[in-house]
Parts: structure tokens; sequence; C-alpha cells
């Protein structure tokens, strides 16, 4: 280490703390803490009052009492809705995040690989969809996918079939809707990943005589293993919770966590249940998250 | 002629893919009936509609100042963020901070949403405060998110800057501050520009958090969108959509262009340089 970082190290070191503590500070109290907050609440019980829980921690007699309760996960082991909803969410969100990923890969290797001035323009032209609106992205696939919609109206004028296909509510449209709304986030890391391929290692591949395709899966696809991970979870994690593509695509037949979530709290007025819902939500997503983090933070620090 | 590879055709199918859908919903912004999937000619009408609706008017203008407040104090933390991750050494809590960054980017919003109701109830509770709940606590949630997604953009940037200016000025005697003010801040200025920008739309666009925190009070633009859309496919919608696709394409045209500009006076300069210097 030179002379000038220790320096530099040194310099900081009045406001260093100043610097750490406002960030650090802020995101403790509006990330981290709530995160205590709802495992508390889901220990808690349901009541009719303003808020809707009844309090844990209750001084009576110069003593403390603490109530926890855990019939809220109990709750959710009994009604079959509820496991069917996570197992439909995982299922779901996986089967988006492959397509996600075979549509993804080819057209992240494509912008890396095309010529330096078209590569920037080429990465603005995926990235101005995620830039508009979400909402309205989902909204246009219902007037496409609807009954007397574009899809059906032109396969009748066409004659080849008589009576519309019935598309839009159906877990079909959910994963089309995952696959369109999120195929920028999966895009943008692999080409981030791709660009800083070393290409002479593809040189000395096809020098040595490997075939194309054979270098291809034992050259790049290991080496961008790394913007694989972060563009399946990008992908992923946000669909196993995702709530306005069930609600807008989605029909009777579609069971997503996110859904149910949203109604236990906002109709059943049950925060007991949706905090615990959120729990068992958070623990089945810890370790994909942790990989992400895992990636990220080597992105951020080296 | 060279026949197209087969990642060339897929990067032509995912570009249709992503733009058809946009495409057609502008198209039918013009359509004079009612019905968005039959065409009966062309119309504006939809967008006089859109202009004459106040509830519209007035969630736009929530949105605007939510997402204006909320991308400028994003910028702020985002950026203390990313400095102390990518310039200072390790400390107690790094990690702590370092999750607490990259987890936001993919926490599903359900969770985020409820977690940060429950805190404002509990603090109402505790210290009375937020008394009640609307725009100050979407600014606050929307802060929240968005200052990750500025600190990933930033330290990005940070890593690329050569650390070497930044000793140099401290050898020349600037204090850390100065040297943050004068040196940090312009090299890294473009990147807080687009951290800003992405902040901001993250922010106009956000349903699901917004619906948790918001009170009777704040009702944002993607709130009056989405009650409307759920009860089926709307005109006025579409025209919407289409003013709002036409100033995302414009502010990212706006911003290739002065890039583009940029680097060609870079290179002019280098061409200068080395022709001056031979």
């Amino acid at each position: 280490m030179s002379d000038n970082r220790i320096r530099l190290r040194r310099l900081f070191k009045p406001c260093r703390g100043w610097v750490i503590a406002v960030p650090l500070l802020w995101l403790t109290l509006f990330f981290l803490l709530p995160f205590g907050i709802v495992l508390k609440i889901s220990l808690s019980e349901a009541a009719i009052s303003v808020p809707p829980y009844s309090a844990i921690f209750d001084y009576g007699r110069e003593t403390l009492n603490i109530v926890l309760t855990f019939s809220n996960y109990l709750f959710l082991t009994t009604d079959t809705l509820y496991i069917a909803a996570y197992w439909g969410s995982v299922k779901i969100a996986l089967l988006a995040t492959v397509l996600c990923l075979l549509l993804g890969y080819p057209m992240a290797y494509a912008m890396a690989r095309a010529p330096m001035r078209w590569q920037l323009v080429l990465l603005l032209l995926v990235m101005l969809p995620s830039w508009t609106s979400f909402l309205i992205r989902v909204y246009a696939w219902m007037g496409i996918l609807s009954n007397n919609g574009l899809i059906n109206n032109t396969l009748i004028w066409l004659g080849w079939i008589d009576s519309p296909i019935r598309m839009l509510n159906t877990n079909f449209a959910v994963i089309l809707g995952i696959v369109y709304a999120y195929l920028p986030f999966m895009v943008l890391p692999l080409y981030a990943n791709l660009t800083r391929l070393d290409t002479s290692l593809l040189e000395a591949a096809s020098d040595l005589g490997s075939r194309k395709l054979n270098t291809f899966f034992t050259v790049t696809l290991p080496l961008s293993k790394g913007g694989i991970i972060a563009g399946s979870m990008l992908v992923f994690i946000p669909a196993v919770g995702e709530y306005v593509i069930p609600e807008l695509l989605g029909g009777p037949n579609t069971v997503m966590i996110g859904k149910v979530l949203w109604e236990e709290f906002f109709h059943n007025r049950d925060w007991p249940v949706a905090s615990a819902l959120a729990m068992v939500m958070l623990a089945i997503l810890i370790i994909p998250i942790a990989l992400f983090h895992r990636y990220q933070s080597r992105e951020l620090e080296e | 002629m060279r026949k197209p590879s087969f990642t060339t055709v897929m990067l032509i199918v995912g570009l249709l893919f992503l733009y058809l859908p946009m495409v057609i919903l502008v198209i039918y912004s013009f359509n004079s009936s009612r019905l968005v999937t039959v065409w009966a000619g062309f119309s504006g009408r939809w967008y006089i509609e859109l202009f004459r609706d106040r509830q519209i008017l007035a969630a736009v203008w929530t949105s605007l100042r939510i997402a204006f407040f909320s991308a400028s104090m994003a910028v702020c933390l985002g950026t203390l963020a990313a400095f102390v991750m990518t310039r200072f050494s390790r400390f107690r809590g790094k990690t702590v901070l370092s999750s607490m960054v990259t987890a936001p980017l993919v926490m599903p919003e359900v969770i985020t949403g409820l977690s940060l109701l429950l805190l404002f109830v509990h603090m109402a509770q505790m210290v009375g405060w937020p008394a009640d709940r609307g725009m100050v606590t979407i600014w606050i949630a929307h802060t929240t998110f968005c200052s990750a997604y500025v600190a990933v953009v930033v330290a990005s940037r940070l890593r690329e800057v050569d650390l070497s200016i930044e000793e140099a000025a401290m050898d020349l005697g600037a204090g850390p501050v100065k040297t943050f003010f004068h040196i940090t801040l312009p090299v890294i200025s473009p990147a807080l520009a687009a951290g800003w920008l992405l902040a901001f739309t993250l922010s106009l666009d956000d349903l699901v958090i917004a619906s948790f925190v918001s009170g009777p009070g704040a009702t944002t633009l993607p709130m009056v969108v989405f009650s409307s859309v759920r009860l089926g496919v709307s005109p006025k919608i579409n025209a919407l959509a289409t003013l709002i696709i036409l100033a995302v394409s414009l502010a990212t045209f706006l911003a290739w262009y002065f890039m583009r500009r940029n680097e060609a006076k870079r290179r002019q300069a280098m061409l200068q340089d080395m022709t001056a210097g031979r």
C-alpha cells in the first residue's frame, strides 16, 4: 500500500464516521428494522381494533407479560390455499426465469459481439422499455391476449380458428407477462458480464481446433456464470412475490403468494396472517437473495 | 449476403418482442372507438379526454412531486453509500450496509411495502409520528429503495475513476471535503445524473409499495391507472401510455445524443493532441 493511500485514509478520518452513519442509519431504520416488526406482528393475534392486532408486550401488575402466538404459522399449514400459492409462485417464477434466460442470453451475447458504436444504442433499446411504466407494459398484453383481442381477432379473420382461444386470465399469460416485464433485467447483467469476457480465450480455443459450439459450452458459458446468476435472481426473486401481473393477467386458477398476501392484508384486514405470509416468503427467498448479494457485492467492491 | 447468426436473429426477435406490444398500445390510442380492440378510424379524442380528467391530472402532479423529492434524497444517500463501499477500508457494519444496498434491488415489493407500513404504524403509536400517512411516507419508502439503485450506479462509476487524482489533490493540500466536492463530484456527475433519472422513473412507476404506505390523502398516478385498468381496457390509458413512452424515448434519445457528442469531442481532442505531439 502506498504512502499516499495511507495518508488518504487518515485525512478521511474525521468525517468518516458521519459519512458511514447517514446511509447506515437510514437503511437500518427503514429497511432492516421493519422486518423485525413484521416478525413481531406475525407472532401476535388478529383483533378487531386499530391497528388490527393484539399487543405482544403487556405491562400488568409490575410484570412484563409476553404473549407469542404461533397460530398464524400453523394456520398457513392447515389451509391448502397457502401451500398451493407458495408452490404456484415458485413454479411460475422458475419457468419464467428459464424462458427469460433462454431469450436473454443470446440477446446479450449478440449485443456484446456487436460493433462498438452499436453497443450503446442496443443497450439503450433493451433498457428503454423498463424506464417507461411497468403497469402499462403489463396492461398492453391485456388488449393483445383478450378473447376479442388482437391475436384472437387476427386468427379468426384469417379463418384459422372459429372461436377465440382463451389466453388472458391463464397461467400462460402470467408467465408471458413476467418474461416481458423482466427481460431487460436479465439482459443487463449478462451483457455487462459478456463484454468483459476475454476474447483471446475464444481465439485460443478456436486455434486449438475447438468447434464454435464446443467453445461456447466449455469457455463462454462457465465464464458468464456470474451474469447468469445475477440476471436469474433479478427475475426470479421479484417474480415470486409479484402482485400486479397475476392480478391483471392471471385468472382464477392463478394462485400466487403476492396476490394472496395483498388480499389477506387489504380485503381481510388480517395483518398477522399477512405478516406470517411475508416471513415465510422471505425464508424461501433468503438463499436466492444471499446468492444475488454475493455476486453483487463482488461487483461493487472489487 | 452473409447469413445472420443465431444470436443476431434472437436479438432482433427479442427487440420485436419488447417493442411490438408498445407500438400496438400507441396505435390504439388514436382509435376513435371505445372498444380498444376494434379499429374505427383515427381520432385524438382520448388525449382530449385525458387532459380533462381532473383525477388523473392531480395524480400526475402528486407523483411528479414525490418522484422529484425521492430521487433527490436517494442520490444523496446512495452516493454516500457508494462512496463508503468503494473508498473505505473494512469497518464494522460494512457487510450489513452492503447487504442493505443490494437486498432492496430484488426484494419483492409486497414484502417491502408491508414491512414499511407496519413500521409507520408502530412509529405512530410509539412517538406519534407519522400521524397520518401520505406523501411523506411514500417519499421515505421510495427514497429507501431508490437509494439502493443509485448506490449501484454510482459505485460502478467510482470504481472506474482513477484514485490517483484524488490523492494528488490531497498531496497539494486539499482537505477530504474539498477534494470530494472539487475532484470526485465533478468526475462522477454523469453517474449522479443517471442515478437521479433512474430513481425518478422508479418512483413514478411504483404501485405496490405506494399502495401499502399511502393514506387517503395521497393518490399517485399508478394507483389511478391500476384501478382503471382492473376494470378492463380503456383508451384513455392508451393515450397516457403513449405520452409516457414518448417522454421516456425523448429523454433517452437526448441522453444518447449528448453521450455520443462528448465521446466525439474527446476523440477529437485526443487526435489533436496526437498530431500536435508528433
